[in-house]
C-alpha cells in the first residue's frame, strides 16, 4: 500500500489529463543560473538570491497546486510556501494544493535548510502568484471588453468592479494561459496583506493529531524486504570476518550482504540483514558476530584527546579570519584584561523519527526512492551516483520529516539503501535504530572558543575569538584548505555579523581535524560560537564594571540589533530588582539574516539552579505567521537550553559512549521551563526562522548561572542541578 | 510463526507473526496502522505510545504474545474516528505539533491522563508526560493544550449530565 493522499493523487492525474490549464514558474522565474531567464527580475526586490523556480498549476476545475520545494521538517514550509503564492493570487490557503518537488533542476535549490525557506522565496514565489493574478484579470477584462484597471481579484474569482459579473479562475485558465507571463507583476503593499504576517492556522495540523501524515517511516511498497545494517561501532574499521550462522536461523531473514555506508567524504564498511519484516531483520542484526578491525580508531576517535588538542590549539596563534588594530600588541600591553576557553561539545541530531529510506531498482532501468530529506535535489544527485542511474529515471518522493534538525540533509542512510536496492532489485525499506542515531553521527562538532579581551575606562576596547574545531566545510566538502579560515565563520562570529564595533579585535582559527563524522546541527557553528562570544561578553563587562546590557549596547550602533537588545531588557524587566540567590543573564547573536536576543532568569535551588523564565526577542523581517515564528522560537529554547545542560556526544577508545535516549538525555516536559516569546516587526527583508532563536540561550543561562550565583561556568554540558 | 487474534479500535483481526514481535510492529506492519511511531525501541521516548484496556502503554516494549487475553488495543487512529477527541481538538487549536512525528504518543499519553485525572494541574502533566519526548520544543503548547482538553471535557461532560 502505497500512502500517499488520494485527492493530491487524482488531482495531479486530472491536472496532467486536461492539459493542466496555466503553468508559472518554469521558464518564468529562473534561477541565476540561467543568466537569460533571470534578466527581467528586479535584484533589488529580491531576498538573497531566487533560489527557486515557484512552479503554479490552475486547473480549469479552479483547482490551484504549487510545487512546494522545500520539505517539511517541522518548521512549516508546507504552510509558508502556500501563504505567499495565495496572498498574491487573492486565493484562500485551503484552495492551494501542495506538490512536494521531487529534485528535478528545474525546481531550483530545494533544500530546507540555513532557515532559507521563507527568506529565499518570500519574493519569487510572491511574484509567481502575482503574475499568474495578471494574467487572469487580462483575460476577463478582454471577455467584458473591459479595462484592466476596472477588474480585480478577490477569492479566487475576477469581478468587474461596479457590476455582478464575475469569472472563476478556472474558466479563466484556458485563454490566461496563451498570454504572455508578466515580467514584473505588481506585488501587494504589505499593508493590503491578508495573509501574510497574520496568525493561521496550520492545514496539515489535522492529520498530524490523527495518525494520518505520512512520514519517512511510513511508506509501504508491494513486494518489499526490510534491511536492518550493523554498523562499525567505530563507524570507520574494517569488516574482518563475518558468521552470519545465527542471523540466518531467525524467522524471516532472508540474506545477510557485506555493504557500504558512503558518507560524503568516505565510505564506511556495514553489513546488512535482509528479511521479510524490520523486526526480524533487526532480530537477525543482533545475532550477527561481525569481527571489525579498528585500526588506530580506539586512539584517533576519542574526545578527550580531540579536546586536549583544541586546548593545546588555543595557546598558539591561529589562522587570522578578520583584524582591526594590531590585537596581540594591545592585548600584552593591556592593564585590565582576560583570557578563558570556552568549550561544547559533540552533539547528535536526534530526531525522533530516525533514519530510513524505501530505495526500488526495477527491472526496467528506472528507480523509485522514498525519502525524507531536507533536500530531494541534493537528494536526488546522491541517489543517481549510489545507483549509477540518470537522474531523469529515477522518481523521487519525499514523505514528511519526523524532524531533522540538519540531519537529514547528509544522505549516509540513503546511499547505504541505494547499494541495497540495486543489489536485491526489490524494494528495500531500510531502518535506522535509535542505537545507530545516536553512535553513527554525523554530530555536531564539539568546539573551543579561546577568548581574550581588555577594557578601559569603563568600556570593552579589545575582543579576540579563536574559533578551533574540525571544519564542517572541511569533513563533509574536503573543501578548506590547510592555510584557510573556516569561511563559514563570516555569518557566524565575524565582526560583520555581530554588528560589535570593537576598538580592537581579531576573529581567528584552527582546525583540529578527527574522524569522528560532523556535520551542520540547528544554527551550526553559530550553536557553538555563541556561548564563548556571549559569556566572554559578560566577563568583559563585569572586569570593566558595566552593567552587561549597557556593555552590550556601547559596542552596537546598529539600529536593528540596539531594538533587538532594548526590547528584550524591556520585556524580561532587566533592571527590576531580584531576590537574593536570583540572576537575570542576557545575550544577542545574529545569524542566518535574524538577531535574537534571550534573557533568562535563573535562581539557586540547592546545589544548582533553576529557570524561572525564559524571554526571547526576534527581529526576522517580514514572516509569514507570527505562530510559526512562535513555535520555533519556542522548539530553539527547549533545543538550546537541552544542548546546555543535557549530555554531549562523547567517544572512548573509538566507541560513542551514549546508545539511546536513556544516556543522550534531552528535555523532557517537566523540564521545560516557563517561556515568552516576542518578534520585532521591523518590516525589513525577511530572515531566517528555524535557528536564530537557538544560539543566545546557552550563553543567556551561563550569564544568568553567574549573576545569581558568581560561578562561571564555561564548559557544556553542564549538571544545572549541581554546579559544583 | 503463530496467530494472534487482537482486537484493535475496535476491530477484531488476526496475524500470522512470531510471538516475540513488539505490538508496535505488529500494528505498524501487519495490521497497516501507522500512526504508531518508533523513536527508540527502549520505552524512552513515549512516541509508540497506545492504550492497551485503557491504559497508556509503550507498544515497543510489549510482545504481542504476552497481551492479555481479549485485549483492547487502541491506536491513534481509533481515538476520533468519528469525531475528533477534545484531546486532538485542542492539538488543534494550541497548533501544538511542529513536525508531529511524536503527537501519537503525546496524544496517546494525554488522553491517558485525562481519563484518570479530568483536571490536571501543572504539575500533574509535568509528572504524567515526562516519557514522552518532542526534540521539536512543543512541551509548553502541549501543557495548553491538556488544560484546553480538559476544559472542553468538562462542559461536555456538564452538558450530558456527566
Amino acid at each position: 500500500m502505497e500512502h500517499i493522499n488520494t485527492s493530491r493523487r487524482s488531482f495531479i492525474k486530472a491536472g496532467s489529463l486536461t492539459g493542466v490549464g496555466l503553468m508559472i514558474g518554469l521558464n518564468t522565474f529562473a534561477r541565476e543560473k540561467n543568466p537569460k531567464k533571470i534578466s527581467h527580475i528586479d535584484p533589488k526586490s529580491a531576498v538573497l538570491d531566487l533560489e527557486i523556480n515557484p512552479f503554479i498549476i490552475i486547473s480549469t476545475d479552479g483547482s490551484i497546486a504549487l510545487i512546494n520545494p522545500r520539505p517539511d521538517m517541522g518548521q512549516g514550509s508546507t504552510q509558508a510556501a502556500p501563504s505567499l503564492i495565495a496572498e498574491e493570487l487573492e486565493v484562500s490557503l485551503d484552495k492551494v494544493k501542495l506538490i512536494q518537488s521531487g529534485g528535478q533542476e528545474k525546481y531550483g535549490s530545494q533544500q530546507s535548510g540555513g532557515s532559507s525557506t521563507v527568506r529565499g522565496l518570500w519574493t519569487s514565489l510572491r511574484k509567481a502568484g502575482a503574475a499568474a493574478k495578471e494574467m487572469l484579470i487580462e483575460t476577463a477584462a478582454k471577455r467584458w471588453n473591459a479595462s484592466v484597471a476596472d477588474c480585480y481579484a478577490k477569492d479566487g474569482k475576477i469581478y468587474l468592479k461596479n457590476s455582478d459579473k464575475s469569472f472563476t479562475y478556472g474558466e479563466l485558465v484556458d485563454d490566461a494561459s496563451k498570454l504572455q507571463v508578466p515580467k514584473n507583476p505588481k506585488l501587494k503593499d504589505p499593508k493590503d496583506f491578508r495573509i501574510l504576517g497574520k496568525y493561521n492556522k496550520r492545514l496539515d495540523v489535522p492529520d498530524r493529531v490523527t495518525g494520518k501524515a505520512v512520514y519517512g517511516i511510513d511508506i509501504d511498497v508491494p513486494g518489499m524486504v526490510y534491511a536492518c545494517i550493523q554498523h562499525s561501532p567505530s563507524i570507520h574499521g574494517k569488516v574482518v570476518s563475518i558468521d552470519d550462522s545465527e542471523t540466518l536461523k531467525v524467522k524471516g531473514v532472508l540474506q545477510v550482504i557485506k555493504t557500504k555506508r558512503p558518507m560524503p567524504h568516505r565510505a564506511a564498511e556495514a553489513v546488512a540483514v535482509i528479511a521479510t519484516n524490520w523486526w526480524a531483520a533487526l532480530k537477525g542484526r543482533k545475532a550477527l558476530k561481525v569481527t571489525w578491525d579498528n585500526g588506530d580508531l580506539a586512539k584517533t576517535m576519542t574526545t578527550d584527546n580531540y579536546f586536549a588538542a583544541t586546548y593545546e590549539a588555543a595557546k598558539k596563534e591561529g589562522i587570522r579570519y578578520e583584524e582591526k588594530g594590531d590585537f596581540n600588541a594591545k592585548f600584552a600591553n593591556a592593564k585590565q584584561k582576560l583570557e578563558a576557553n570556552y568549550e561544547t561539545p559533540f552533539l547528535a541530531h536526534a530526531p525522533i523519527e530516525p533514519e530510513c529510506a524505501v530505495v526500488h531498482v526495477k527491472d526496467d532501468g528506472t528507480a523509485e526512492v522514498w525519502a525524507h530529506v531536507q533536500g530531494p535535489d541534493g537528494g536526488l544527485a546522491d541517489v543517481s551516483r549510489a545507483l549509477g542511474i540518470s537522474k531523469d529515471k529515477i522518481k523521487f518522493n519525499v514523505p514528511l520529516l519526523g524532524g531533522s534538525f540538519g540531519r537529514k540533509a547528509y544522505h549516509d542512510y540513503l546511499n547505504e539503501t541505494c547499494l541495497l536496492a540495486k543489489e536485491l532489485k526489490k524494494p528495500v525499506k531500510m531502518i535506522w535504530t535509535r542505537e545507530d542515531d545516536i553512535t553513527q553521527g554525523p554530530y555536531r562538532p564539539g568546539m573551543l572558543s579561546h577568548m581574550q579581551g581588555f577594557v578601559d575606562k569603563g568600556k570593552i576596547t579589545g575582543f579576540h575569538h579563536h574559533a578551533i574545531g574540525e571544519s564542517i566545510v572541511g569533513q563533509v566538502f574536503g573543501g578548506l584548505a590547510p592555510d584557510e579560515s573556516d569561511p563559514w565563520l563570516s555569518g557566524e562570529i565575524s565582526t560583520e555579523n555581530s554588528k560589535y564595533e570593537f576598538p580592537v579585535s581579531k576573529i581567528s582559527w584552527t582546525n583540529v581535524k578527527t574522524e569522528i563524522p560532523i556535520v551542520w546541527w540547528r544554527s551550526v557553528y553559530a550553536s557553538n560560537f555563541g556561548w564563548g562570544q556571549e559569556c566572554f561578553i559578560d566577563e568583559l563587562a563585569q572586569l570593566a564594571g558595566k552593567d552587561p546590557l549597557q556593555a552590550r549596547l556601547d559596542l552596537v550602533q546598529d539600529a536593528r540589533y540596539r531594538k533587538v537588545l532594548e526590547t528584550v531588557a524591556e520585556k524580561a524587566n532587566w533592571k527590576e530588582k531580584l531576590g537574593a540567590g536570583q540572576g537575570k543573564g542576557i545575550a544577542v547573536f545574529a545569524s542566518f539574516g535574524s538577531i535574537s536576543a534571550c534573557c533568562i532568569t535563573v535562581s539557586k535551588d540547592g546545589a544548582g539552579v533553576k529557570i524561572d523564565k525564559v524571554v526571547s526577542v526576534l527581529d526576522c523581517g517580514y514572516y509569514v505567521n507570527p505562530d510559526h515564528v512562535k513555535a520555533q522560537t519556542e522548539g530553539n529554547i527547549v533545543m538550546g537550553i537541552t544542548a546546555a545542560i543535557k549530555g554531549g556526544i562523547t567517544f572512548t577508545n573509538g566507541v560513542c559512549d551514549q546508545t539511546n535516549f536513556h544516556q543522550y538525555n534531552v528535555m523532557r516536559l517537566n523540564e521545560a521551563p516557563k517561556m515568552e516569546i516576542h518578534i520585532i516587526d521591523s518590516g525589513e527583508n525577511p530572515g531566517g526562522v528555524g535557528e536564530p532563536g537557538l544560539p543566545p540561550i546557552a550563553p543567556a543561562l551561563g550569564n544568568a548561572i553567574f549573576a545569581a550565583t558568581g560561578k562561571r561556568i564555561r564548559k557544556l554540558p553542564f549538571d544545572i542541578t549541581n554546579l559544583g | 510463526m503463530a496467530i494472534f487474534n487482537l482486537t484493535v479500535n475496535g476491530k477484531k483481526t488476526k496475524v500470522d507473526v512470531e510471538p516475540d514481535m513488539p505490538l508496535l510492529w505488529v500494528v505498524r506492519d501487519f495490521v497497516g496502522l501507522k500512526g504508531t511511531k518508533f523513536g527508540c525501541g527502549m520505552a524512552q521516548c513515549g512516541a509508540c505510545t497506545v492504550h492497551v484496556n485503557g491504559e497508556a502503554t509503550r507498544s515497543c516494549q510489549i510482545p504481542v504474545s504476552s497481551l492479555p487475553k481479549n485485549a483492547k488495543v487502541t491506536t491513534i487512529e481509533g481515538i476520533g474516528e468519528t469525531q475528533l477527541h477534545a484531546v486532538q481538538q485542542a492539538w488543534i487549536e494550541e497548533q501544538v505539533p511542529q513536525c508531529g512525528y511524536c503527537q501519537s504518543g503525546q496524544i496517546m499519553s494525554a488522553v491517558a491522563l485525562l481519563k484518570s485525572n479530568p483536571t490536571p494541574t501543572d504539575a500533574d502533566i509535568d509528572s504524567y508526560m515526562s516519557g514522552n519526548l518532542c526534540r521539536c520544543g512543543t512541551y509548553d503548547r502541549i501543557r495548553k493544550g491538556i488544560h484546553r482538553a480538559a476544559a472542553s471535557l468538562k462542559a461536555e461532560n456538564a452538558g450530558t449530565g456527566k
